[in-house]
């Protein structure tokens, strides 16, 4: 399909969703609207209200917020997963002692675990980067164990006939071979670090775009809780496009998804 | 002839680059019983010789390249290196796996000048030489590709040049053109034989192609289907060098030698075909 062609077609989803949307809140059918805009608001209010936010600025203290809690979520979380990674895959014993632990704890919907961290560390950003650290290490951590044990055994041993001492080996083999298996769960690692923040702050804090629907929601202003939801989405597509341009310039060394993994 | 594979180890015995005497390899599998998969080889590779080993799929060829190489020790039996014996990894061995063994992650240039600079020689300086290798192999432009973007027969070359650059006095290659196009893998023996006649070095070259074998090497190296393969028979080539492996198969020597050998092998190959089939 033309290129041209594509996004005419998908502006016009959005055109007659949101069309659709203002039409059923709208204009009554039999005396009244099908949605009743009281729960589902409609396409003006919440435009109105997400102008408002950015004309006034209020907006951008809260996304700032968000921003800086996914960064730090990820960058602490990821940190953790590589090492323990590393350390967990050169180490089977030690793997080994803790699988159940790991297991358990990765089982635990985190979502739990949210009301602990505010009691532990206040309404303030850290209780929502905890959160979103128990998200992004679980990922990144698994990614680098499957990634360093999983080096191909020929590559291995050419590096081994090659020369290369057991710190060369961790350098030139083992380090590229689990980044790249971190780069390639980076999408989703990335997300659950938004969506640890925005969890966290939607179940008590006093800034962050959650904190923003969580207020709206609290007053059952629905056209909020919309605007809300619309920035957030629009927040996230940024920073996937951020990440897919990082990865594009990381991962030069990869074939395309069509080829086999190296 | 034939002249048995003990006969050939006393004739070469004196300061050999690869000794292996009376070899024996085997695995516990998952059912716990014993599999044997080489049994008392004993094979003499001497200084500057090329010794091709041929024989059915499955019969331990590439084990016995892993015991020279020292990536894996023998269950019985004992390994010298130019009189040494080994106990670890082969230090003075080059290796051209089968399998891709690029690190997929470098340029050819960085693969190939990986094997300089964990000698600890300055990167600026590994990187020149692995220029000049990379053009020795005829990929002189390439240095800047990543593995996946280059050809098989391209993968090979920097393979070969990332073990040669390291200038290792035996050169152990595991059935190196074997997925390849047969025309890529005339003009890859032709490269080999044209690096190799610049230092000589003892090459031990696996292969299931008698041809490719014939060709390539001054002895081949005949081993029976496995389990429990031995040697069963050892050649001399008697085709002068330098040779063209076009041409070197148009020489009489050539079919005489191909025909004497393939009679010894073919009752192997069809005892092999036999065991992958039943089992």
């Amino acid at each position: 399909m033309p290129r041209a062609q594509l996004i005419v077609l998908q502006a016009l989803v959005a055109v007659v969703s949101i069309a659709l949307w203002y039409a059923l809140t709208t204009f009554p059918v039999f005396g009244r609207p099908l949605l009743p805009p009281f729960f589902f608001s409609n396409p003006v209010e919440v435009a109105q209200q997400i102008v408002a936010w950015f004309v006034s600025g209020v907006i951008w203290k809260h996304l700032w917020v968000t921003l800086i809690e996914a960064v730090l979520a990820f960058v602490i979380g990821s940190t953790g997963g590589v090492l323990v990674g590393f350390w967990f895959a050169r180490q089977p014993r030690t793997a080994a002692v803790f699988d159940p632990y790991v297991k358990m704890v990765n089982a635990l919907p985190r979502v739990v675990l949210a009301p602990i961290f505010t009691l532990w560390l206040g309404l303030g950003i850290w209780s929502k980067v905890a959160l979103g650290v128990t998200l992004v290490f679980f990922i990144v951590f698994f990614n680098v164990y499957q990634g360093v044990k999983e080096v191909s055994p020929t590559v291995l041993a050419n590096a081994r006939m090659l020369g290369m001492s057991e710190r060369q080996l961790m350098r030139h083999v083992y380090w590229p071979s689990a980044l790249s298996w971190m780069f390639s769960s980076l999408h989703t690692s990335v997300g659950f670090a938004v969506v640890g923040a925005v969890v966290g702050e939607y179940l008590g804090s006093a800034a962050g775009l959650g904190y923003l629907i969580q207020q709206a929601e609290g007053v059952f202003d629905v056209a909020g809780v919309f605007a809300g939801m619309f920035v957030l989405a629009a927040f996230v597509i940024a920073i996937d496009t951020i990440v897919t341009m990082v990865e594009k310039r990381l991962l030069v060394w990869r074939p395309l998804a069509s080829d086999n993994r190296p | 002839m034939a002249d048995g594979a003990t006969a050939a180890a006393r004739r070469t015995a004196q300061a050999a680059a690869v000794a292996l005497d009376r070899v024996s390899v085997a695995f516990r599998l998952a059912n716990g019983s014993l599999y044997t998969a080489v049994e008392r080889a004993t094979l003499n590779v001497a200084d500057g010789e090329f010794v091709a080993i041929v024989g059915p799929t499955g019969c331990g060829k590439s084990t016995l390249l892993n015991i020279a190489a020292g990536l894996m020790p023998p269950s019985a039996g004992r390994v010298d290196i130019f009189g040494e014996p080994l106990n670890a990894l082969n230090r003075q061995a080059g290796y051209l796996f089968q399998a891709d063994a690029l690190f997929p992650w470098k340029t050819a240039l960085e693969n190939v000048a990986i094997g300089l600079e964990t000698a600890g020689t300055p990167s600026g300086e590994a990187r020149e030489r692995a220029q000049a290798w990379l053009t020795r192999v005829g990929l002189g432009s390439f240095g800047d590709r990543y593995p996946h973007m280059l050809s098989g027969g391209q993968r090979k070359r920097v393979g070969l040049a990332q073990v040669l650059i390291r200038d290792p006095k035996i050169l152990l290659m595991d059935e190196p053109f074997g997925p390849l196009d047969a025309q890529t893998r005339q003009i890859m023996g032709n490269l080999l034989l044209d690096l190799w006649s610049a230092d000589r070095k003892a090459v031990l070259f696996i292969t299931h192609d008698l041809e490719e074998a014939i060709a390539l090497s001054d002895r081949v190296v005949i081993m029976s289907a496995g389990p429990a393969a031995r040697i069963i028979g050892d050649w001399r080539v008697k085709i002068a060098r330098p040779r063209d492996i076009s041409e070197v198969k148009l020489d009489a020597k050539f079919h005489e030698l191909h025909r004497e050998i393939w009679h010894t092998l073919k009752a192997e190959v069809i005892k092999g075909y036999e065991q992958t089939e039943g089992g």
